[in-house]
């Protein structure tokens, strides 16, 4: 097995882990992420806690320092054991709030202190730097460790390592701007390899306790041996390291950037607490129980000098176990790849959230008065700016890595990272549990401890300092840890006490402590803008259909339909909420002050610095929708959603007055026919009724033609059959027609037979059914004493032609004039005449047909219509294609 | 309330107002009509009816609108009403002893009003 073979063998084993992302990513994206979805892989993923260095540092630590590795841990043991009742609401909190980060927890949690998340990051970063640097070490010892004369150790391996993690960081971190931050390629990877490390460990574990030694007791009885030959100068128990050792694991498996990225912001929900409270405590338990036997097989068979950090790969090695040394390289290789690509995503986000983008607003910000040149898009530059990130630190790592000559022991710089870490601890209890803590107090606190951690732990494992001495002898590192965190603390609490929080920030601890949804109040924004601005704006950063479905969601919670909800403070509030899933809180709360107007800010002046600088193009495929057309599409769609209420509704009621059309006049039908079926009715009766069954059937019959005539119409199916005719000709036809249901009574008509001979340019029957509909309407309606019919014909100034038909009855009544042109609107009349009600409706659809009108002239001593005629009917191309189509 | 008609029919086409007092005139009923909800109380009390047929669209008032008002006048509540409903036998409104839905088969509407008269 040579350092080439292992080197091709991880590369291939990233290039599955790749594959296996990018499978797990496709899913998501399709909505099939549920199945990925589940406790197990939650817990799992948890173990990117358990990185290169505890893959191959705790024996090392075990053989430098006896039981002491047990605390890495226990202290995580005890956080996930009471994990229901203490990180749980770690989690809901944070969720409500739609946490990117620890900077953004901490920030959030005090008014929104785009400070804090600045110096948390800070300290995220420095911390993590020699974290990442010794993932990349140990990467390259693991190769020197299979280096033989024949096969030296190819150069530079640290420097591939990093950039193919950071290859992969990107790819996977970077894909597109999560509303909420979730990485589900990433997750999937990380929780296989979890199987892998612990797979790994557990066969060389096996190996050295039953393939090397013989069980257990072989172990016990080498332990014996060594203490009396050892001494064991090492190995005794120091309680203030194991108190403040236990204190910092149980810390760092909060705080750590990668730790509280899988734990909360990967987290679906706070019940996948349940499962993780006993199942990562036993992964952690099964990573542990072999790391004595190997250390104490590995002391004892190996020569004396050798590296025990690299005691799990040795092993095997030299009992010329290849292949299980190979298992051991992987696993140690998915350590520090996980823990290296989590780390990156986190600190990445929080670089770009809390550094990159405020920079970049204050920036545009204090440049406003220039025209602005470069259109950028908010979403795009997040995402640069976390790849950038992503290069920096783990860049930063191989430096660290290059500088210190991979020399430390794995631990230090593991404790290293703990101790600066867990600086945010304080603050962060104390925001979660205490009301009166406040902003100055965090700032304090953590500068204060940062400081001391920097120039008693961080400088001095860089050899730039001395570490410091305390009296009695206690332990340099762990005097310096509890120096500094009780510095912190102590200031923390103090400048609270004294310190008068401002109204954002309390609101804030109230929902932190509470661990209820942020306050309406939250929000200071007026509501000065429109829907319709915010929902542009957030098309730009999360895309337009994201951005559609959260406002298509808030309106439907107000009760509302379509996508654009009244602009409430909880709306507001939630938007801001929402926005800080991408951008981080203080960001959010800085772009959300601009919509707002505080200050002197207009609306127009936001789109410019937030809107038009911010279109997401997150994904490409999509057309992207300009402002003015998705506010358009918006209102449109509002538009369209009313209307098609509105018809549905109107359609229930037309499908109602046919169904009662059509069953009265079969209603008479069937009773009489029933009747006539009877034997000993008399003859008269019996042609009668026969009479009222033959009327009931021609006026189904009429109901039935209009009914079709209106919906051909309606439809616009109607063909338009155009022609010349003489407007006396189809009066006189029109008046013949009518006249067989003037039941009895003498119409006078008054005409004007010259003026009426004009010709017409237009479809004569379709007209000439307008003109039966409204006289016969007259004769049947008309309810003077002499009742008389006036026609005017004229030309109208515009070329076209006007027919007004006047009665001498009483005229419709004011109330009634809207309705008489809708279907069935046959008005309460008790000299009803048998109509559908459809007569004028389908006279309205016709000449709106034929290109022109028909209107009630009020005001006329009676009932009068004026039929309108343009000089030729219109064109209706379309009508022609839907006629043949 | 002494001496009253058998049925009154409030129903507002006069076909069907023929057809159904034709009807109940054979099997000896008294049947008067009325063709509108307005008054229609008042021609109630007047003919003081055992039983009322009653349209549910009528013009004045609609036969929900005339079956409420019968329902809270408290010499008329207990009246027995039988519903003529051309709109089938769906959203109709409370209070009738008996619906019937047009068309109907007389023998169905025969049986129905003797059933009421019986009872009453």
């Amino acid at each position: 097995m040579t350092p080439e073979t292992l080197g091709a063998a991880s590369v291939v084993y990233v290039a599955l882990m790749f594959l296996l992302a990018h499978a797990a990513d496709r899913a998501a994206a399709a909505g099939r992420w549920r199945w990925m979805d589940r406790p197990v892989i939650y817990t799992l993923s948890l173990s990117v806690y358990c990185s290169a260095w505890t893959f191959y540092g705790a024996v090392g630590y075990a053989t430098r320092s006896g039981l002491e590795f047990l605390t890495i841990y226990l202290g995580p043991g005890i956080v996930f054991a009471g994990a229901w009742w203490g990180l749980r609401r770690l989690v809901r909190v944070a969720r409500l709030h739609r946490v990117t980060s620890i900077a953004d927890l901490i920030s959030s949690r005090f008014g929104k202190s785009a400070a804090l998340a600045a110096l948390v990051t800070l300290i995220g970063v420095l911390a993590s730097t020699p974290y990442i640097a010794l993932q990349l070490q140990s990467v390259s010892m693991a190769l020197s460790a299979f280096a033989t004369s024949g096969h030296p150790l190819p150069g530079n391996i640290a420097l591939w390592v990093a950039v193919g993690l950071a290859a992969f960081a990107i790819l996977f971190g970077t894909r597109n701007l999560a509303a909420n931050e979730r990485h589900h390629g990433v997750v999937i990877a990380i929780a296989v390899e979890a199987v892998v490390k612990l797979a790994a460990f557990l066969a060389v574990g096996a190996f050295v306790l039953w393939g090397i030694a013989d069980g257990p007791a072989d172990v016990l009885a080498r332990i014996d041996r060594m203490a009396v030959s050892a001494g064991g100068e090492g190995w005794q128990i120091r309680p203030e390291r194991w108190f403040t050792l236990i204190a910092l694991s149980g810390a760092a498996v909060m705080v750590l950037p990668r730790m509280f990225h899988v734990l909360v912001v990967e987290a679906s929900d706070e019940n996948r607490l349940r499962q993780a409270g006993w199942a990562f405590p036993a992964y952690l338990a099964a990573m542990s129980f072999l790391v004595l036997p190997i250390a104490v097989v590995g002391m004892d068979l190996l020569p004396r000098g050798s590296n025990p950090d690299l005691y799990v790969l040795a092993l095997p090695l030299s009992q010329g176990r290849d292949t299980l040394a190979a298992l051991v390289f992987l696993g140690g290789f998915s350590s520090a790849m996980s823990m290296v690509v989590v780390s990156a995503i986190a600190l990445s986000t929080m670089m770009a959230n809390h550094w990159l983008v405020p920079l970049w607003l204050w920036l545009r910000q204090t440049a406003l008065s220039e025209p602005a040149q470069a259109r950028e898009d908010l979403g795009t530059l997040m995402l640069n700016a976390r790849r950038l990130a992503i290069v920096a630190v783990i860049g930063a790592g191989w430096l660290y890595h290059r500088t210190t000559g991979g020399t430390t022991a794995l631990a230090a710089m593991g404790t290293v990272a703990f101790s600066g870490m867990a600086q945010v601890l304080p603050a962060m209890v104390a925001g979660l549990v205490w009301r009166g803590a406040t902003r100055r107090g965090a700032i304090a606190g953590i500068v204060a401890g940062a400081l001391i951690w920097g120039g008693a732990i961080f400088l001095p494992s860089l050899g730039l300092a001395a570490p410091p001495a305390f009296p009695a002898g206690i332990d340099a590192f762990a005097g310096a840890v509890l120096l500094a965190l009780a510095v912190n603390l102590l200031l923390l609490v103090l400048i609270s006490l004294v310190d008068f929080p401002d109204p954002t920030e309390r609101l804030q601890a109230l929902s932190f402590v509470h661990a209820i949804a942020p306050d309406a109040a939250a929000s200071e924004t007026a509501p000065a803008v429109q829907a319709e601005a915010l929902l542009t704006l957030a098309g730009r950063i999360w895309g337009n259909d994201h951005a559609l479905e959260v406002f298509r969601k808030a309106a439907e919670n107000q009760g509302k339909s379509g996508y654009l909800p009244d602009l409430t403070p909880r709306f507001l509030a939630d938007f801001e909420r929402h926005l800080a899933g991408t951008v981080g809180a203080a960001t959010a709360s800085a772009l959300m002050a601009r919509v707002g107007g505080r200050g002197s800010v207009t609306v127009a002046e936001l789109m410019e610095v937030a809107g038009e600088a911010s279109r997401a193009r997150e994904d490409n495929r999509r057309l992207e929708l300009t402002s003015a057309e998705l506010a358009r599409t918006a209102a449109m769609l509002r538009e369209s959603n009313e209307k098609l209420t509105v018809l549905s509704a109107q359609k229930d009621a037309f499908l109602g007055q046919i169904s009662h059309e059509l069953r009265t006049p079969m209603t008479s039908i069937r009773a009489f026919s029933e009747i006539l079926m009877e034997p000993d009715l008399p003859a008269a009766d019996r042609s009668r009724f026969a009479g009222i069954i033959q009327d009931e059937a021609a006026r189904m019959t009429r109901l039935l033609d209009d009914l079709l005539d209106i919906s051909v119409l309606e439809s616009g199916r109607a063909q338009l059959k155009p022609g010349v005719v003489n407007l006396h000709d189809l009066i006189e036809r029109a008046l013949a027609a009518g006249g067989a249901s003037a039941a009895g009574r003498d119409f006078a008509i008054r005409r004007n037979p010259l003026a009426e001979h004009l010709p017409v340019i237009t479809d004569p029957d379709r007209l000439l059914q307008v003109l039966i509909n409204v006289i016969s309407n007259a004769r049947k309606y008309c309810d003077a004493g002499e009742p008389a019919i006036r026609i005017d014909t004229r030309r109208s100034p515009q070329g076209g032609t006007e027919i007004d038909i006047h009665d001498n009855g009483s005229g419709i009544g004011p109330e009634n004039r809207a309705l008489i042109f809708e279907k069935f609107a046959r008005l309460d009349d008790p000299s009803r005449a048998g109509g559908a009600g459809l007569g004028l409706a389908i006279c309205k659809e016709i000449m709106g047909f034929l290109g022109g009108s028909i209107s009630y002239l009020p005001g006329q001593g009676g009932a009068c219509f004026r039929i309108a005629l343009p000089p030729r009917p219109p064109r209706r191309a379309e009508n022609a294609e839907n006629a043949t189509g | 309330m002494t001496t009253g008609v058998d049925v009154l029919l409030i129903e507002d086409e006069p076909s069907i107002a023929e057809a159904v007092r034709f009807i109940l005139s054979r099997e000896g009923w008294q049947c008067e009509q009325w063709p509108e909800g307005s008054d229609a109380l008042q021609r109630i009390r007047a003919l003081a009816p055992r039983l009322v047929i009653l349209d549910v669209m009528l013009p004045g008032r609609s036969g929900a609108e005339v079956l409420a008002d019968l329902r809270a006048d408290p010499d008329l509540q207990a009246l027995p009403v039988l519903l003529l409903s051309a709109r089938g036998m769906a959203n109709l409104p409370q209070g009738a002893d008996r619906t019937l839905a047009k068309p109907f088969a007389n023998a169905d509407l025969r049986a129905m009003v003797r059933e009421l008269l019986d009872a009453g």
